[in-house]
């Protein structure tokens, strides 16, 4: 067994964990978020993807040992003191979302490409989420939703957040 | 002035999505509960072969494991095989033989995930190979290994055949025919592949004697009598339905794969049963994609006859159906073939003849839908590719074909050769706007141009005809259950409301579509409702979400019960108002007396009155159940063109535009339908051009992970361009059709037409799909044509 710390979202979590346990598993299981999805095992489909120190990474192919120490962000972390995060807002807006089990993957993809690209062209913002499987929306509606979330950034006016 | 209560037409903002979007759906893999045990499956790495033993000693040995189950466990309890939705018999662990590649051997019980996958590791299991039944016609051979030598009753691979239509009509027009065309289809065997795989935790409480069962089903309400029916002919003795609570709860997509039972719910189910344990089992993607109900595997011999001035006459398909090990479709159970007998499509015709022989080979059980009502995808690939094919044949541009032998508006109800009943339609409205949207005759001549020097475009029709909504009880049943469904409404004293249906969203949005329904049809506003469903303990019966059918019988349902309240609200509304009840009249969402509109009550006001003042003799409350037996199924049609341009260099099909008009009756909510409508065209596009699950000669499957079987990306998908008709349906209670399937049904035979456009000059005049860049470069360098 491997002492494993993680700040996940803010929080410090540790545990005593097998070696090959899988940060998704660490994520999900130790950790108690499910929000992040597994999918493929193959790192196909992206639906496990998180953020480890600000790059998004497929969590169910690294082993939680391999990012010890690291920041990690899931889909938990993103809306802030009761705000949702404008990517949250885009993907509620504009449909960018059906049966929700990649949305967690989508929108962290899609938050990593607006902090490094605020303004990204379709062309762009497909390429980035080219690693990321949605079989529910056929994708442009995604697409529409990251673009919607990065207009809002780059002029960040209150908008109203959906209430659960 | 009306008020906007969120009705139907408004594109309304999803009510499911504030928990997706913060991470706090429920999953079934997201379910933990106290004492959980996990459960991993041994699987056979053989398509044929005889067990010649199982040793599970150094499995068990390893701590952490607490039992392995096989096959000759389950069979002293009876549980070894199972019946499948058309009452053929499946393995659920095979006592001494295997049938296919990635069948479960055994299932290991552990305290934890790693532990039980490192238990299957140690499960020996000694096998002896058989030659396996890999093509499905030299499964039809005499001399061919036998499948299922259980079914003593048979000596051969054929499982059943069925025949449609009047077949000495249709060889008499061929016989008249001034020309005929012909060309053998193949569409492969393709996988729904879900990003959420399946899964179950089941929990047996021995003190109460109740199994809860959370799964990823489609169709919990089936499920639980299934359950029930099985455990009855077990010798665990019957589970009585109501101790048995089937959760569907948040799914992450279904498009079809979630409708069969997989053995892998039984041996969980089973094992927290022996255990007293929850437990919990979920796929891994390999499983998923090797073992679960495919779809397709049709090989289609279709023709097609005519007069020389393109009058259609009569159609006829002779179709070999490979159902792998099995016969576990998930159909109808009076419809071995599905709905495929609807492939005259769109067109007026005399006569067709439809035939399909159903096959055993030694490959995963299934026939299940891949987004599509039951085989009806490969009606309209049948008829769609033929018809281009007569165009192509007559030299005829396929969309003045088309307009000429369409249905015409004042034929319907319109009665098919095959005996269905389209409730109405009007295709050439919906060819006309699709070809005057996208600018066919410019596009047209623009091919022309590149034609001449040497460029290769494309420009692909499809007008097809959907048919779902399954069913009407005389004829649609699953195992004698009628396909009626229901709904419950229950409107409380403060004018708010709950729904309770019994189909389950697998992503379609019903939590926001079945309030619309009940804020239109009570004037109450949507966020004053909310949705339940996919718990059999409160949702009242019903038959599931699959084949397009949630709107058109469950959202009948619930408009019909919600109609049921109003007509006790108008009784309420008449004592507060004091006016008689034939003075009230619904209008502007409230209740208002005839000529003084201003003299209303709301229903808000009737709801508190329900419950606090109602008139003398009436029953208080304000609630309603319906089961709706609907009369006829719901006819969507489209019109989608696809533009492609080949890539000489590598072959690729690269879309370059694709409009879809869709016609699906009256709209709950634009901004789902147009949703559903581009999650149908990518699942049209996957297997048009990427998709296929093939075998080699020993019948190992070639894609066993997304590595091989190929999703389409953000990057391949082009930007839909969507726009729509509106033909009501007439006998749905709001003229409302069903949509989430038409383009997954519309979209490959639209490509498939493109790509055959662009290189007919060659002439070709057909390519099986998917349409790879490989099958296309091929074309291009026996012509010539493939730049280096």
């Amino acid at each position: 067994m491997t002492h494993v710390t993680l700040t996940i979202n803010g929080e410090a979590h540790q545990a005593e964990v097998e070696p090959r346990l899988l940060l998704v598993h660490f994520i999900r299981e130790v950790a108690n978020l499910t929000g992040t999805h597994i999918g493929c095992d193959t790192t196909s489909c992206g639906a496990c993807t998180v953020l480890i120190n600000g790059t998004p990474a497929k969590s169910c192919t690294l082993l939680a040992v391999q990012v010890n120490g690291a920041e990690i962000q899931t889909v938990e972390g993103l809306e802030q003191n009761g705000q949702l995060h404008p990517i949250q807002q885009g993907f509620f807006e504009e449909h960018g979302l059906q049966c929700g089990f990649c949305t967690p993957g989508m929108m962290l993809v899609g938050k990593a490409l607006l902090e490094q690209n605020p303004n990204p062209s379709e062309a762009e913002i497909r390429r980035a989420i080219s690693g990321n499987l949605c079989r529910c929306t056929g994708y442009v509606n995604i697409v529409k939703a990251i673009d919607s979330a990065g207009k809002k950034m780059r002029e960040p006016a209150a908008t109203g957040a959906p209430t659960a | 002035m009306a008020t906007d209560v969120g009705g139907y037409g408004r594109s309304v903002k999803r009510k499911e999505d504030p928990r997706f979007i913060r991470g706090k759906g429920n999953y079934v893999d997201d379910l933990k509960l106290p004492g959980m045990l996990y459960m991993d499956i041994v699987r056979s790495p053989y398509a044929h072969a005889k067990i010649t033993s199982i040793d599970a000693s150094k499995a068990l040995a390893l701590p952490g494991v607490l039992a392995v189950i096989t096959g000759k466990d389950l069979d002293a309890y009876k549980l070894a095989w199972m019946p499948t939705l058309m009452s053929d018999t499946q393995m659920v662990l095979p006592i001494d033989r295997v049938v296919y590649q990635a069948q479960e051997v055994a299932a290991v019980i552990a305290t934890e995930r790693y532990i039980a996958a490192d238990g299957v590791a140690l499960v020996e299991v000694d096998y002896e190979p058989l030659p396996p039944v890999v093509d499905p016609y030299k499964a039809l051979d005499p001399s061919s290994p036998l499948v299922r030598p259980d079914h003593a009753d048979k000596n051969t691979n054929h499982i059943w055949h069925w025949e449609s239509g009047d077949k000495a009509r249709t060889d008499q027009l061929f016989n008249e025919a001034e020309v005929v065309v012909k060309e053998h289809m193949y569409l492969p065997r393709i996988h729904v592949s879900s990003i959420e795989t399946c899964g179950c935790v089941a929990s047996f409480d021995r003190v109460s004697g109740k199994l809860t069962v959370w799964m990823t089903t489609q169709a919990p309400h089936a499920i639980r009598t299934v359950f029930s029916l099985v455990t009855a002919a077990s010798a665990v003795g019957q589970i009585p339905e109501h101790k048995i609570r089937i959760i569907s709860p948040d799914i992450g997509g279904g498009f079809g794969g979630k409708v069969p039972v997989y053995p892998g719910y039984v041996i969980a189910t089973a094992a927290s049963v022996l255990t007293g344990h929850p437990v919990k089992w979920i796929e891994d993607r390999s499983e998923n994609l090797q073992a679960d109900s495919f779809a397709r595997d049709y090989h289609m011999d279709v023709e097609l006859a005519g007069k020389r001035d393109g009058t259609i006459t009569a159609l006829r398909v002779k179709t070999l159906a490979d159902h792998g090990s099995a016969d576990a479709a998930a159909n109808p159970s009076k419809f071995p073939a599905g709905l495929f007998n609807v492939c005259t499509g769109s067109y007026a015709m005399e006569a067709a003849h439809v035939e399909v022989d159903g096959v055993y080979t030694n490959k995963p059980p299934g026939g299940v839908a891949y987004r599509c009502s039951f085989r009806v995808t490969e009606a309209v690939h049948a008829i769609e590719r033929i018809v281009d094919r007569m165009a192509q044949e007559l030299k005829v541009d396929p969309a003045a074909l088309r307009m000429k032998n369409f249905i015409p508006p004042e034929k319907f109800p319109y009665k098919s050769p095959t005996g269905w009943e389209y409730d109405s339609g009007n295709y050439a409205g919906a060819l006309k706007l699709a070809m005057e949207k996208i600018g066919y005759a410019d596009l047209r001549r623009e091919q022309a141009e590149k034609r001449a020097r040497g460029e290769l475009m494309g420009i692909g029709i499809c007008t097809f005809t959907e048919i779902v909504g399954a069913g009407p009880s005389n004829t649609f049943d699953i195992l004698g259950i009628k396909m009626f469904d229901s709904a419950e409404i229950r409107v409380h004293p403060t004018g708010s409301a709950i729904v309770r249906i019994g189909v389950q969203s697998q992503g379609q949005g019903h939590e926001t579509t079945f309030a619309q329904i009940v804020a239109e049809e009570l004037g109450l506003p949507v966020d004053n409702i909310v949705v339940e469903h996919g718990d059999t303990d409160t949702a009242p019966y019903g038959l599931g979400t699959y084949a397009s059918r949630s709107t058109p019988t469950a959202g009948a349902a619930t408009a019909m019960a919600a109609r049921k309240i109003r007509e006790k609200a108008k009784a309420i509304a008449a004592h507060l108002l004091e006016a008689s009840p034939d003075d009230i009249e619904w209008g502007n969402y409230q209740f208002q007396v005839k000529g003084a509109p201003t003299r209303s009550k709301t229903m808000a006001d009737v709801a508190f009155a329900a419950y606090t003042n109602h008139p003398q003799g009436m029953e208080a409350g304000l609630e309603a159940v319906d089961y709706y037996d609907p009369p006829n199924l719901t006819f969507p049609f489209g019109a989608y063109i696809c533009i492609v341009d080949i890539d000489r260099g590598t072959g690729e099909v690269k879309i370059r535009r694709f409009l879809a008009v869709d016609d699906c009756g009256n709209i709950i909510n634009p901004m789902i339908v147009e949703g559903q409508i581009h999650g149908g065209l990518t699942m049209g596009m996957a297997p048009a051009l990427l998709e296929a699950i093939t075998y080699d000669e020993n019948g190992n499957i070639q894609q066993g992970t997304f590595m091989d079987y190929l999703l389409p990306t953000s990057m391949e998908t082009p930007a839909w361009e969507t726009d729509k008709t509106c033909t009501p349906s007439p006998h749905h209670p709001f003229g409302a059709k069903g949509v989430g399937e038409s383009a997954t049904v519309g979209a490959p035979p639209a490509i498939a037409n493109a790509v055959v456009d662009a290189l007919s000059h060659l002439g070709v005049t057909h390519l099986d799909i998917p349409i790879t860049p490989w099958k296309v470069h091929k074309i291009l360098e026996e012509h010539g044509l493939a730049e280096v």
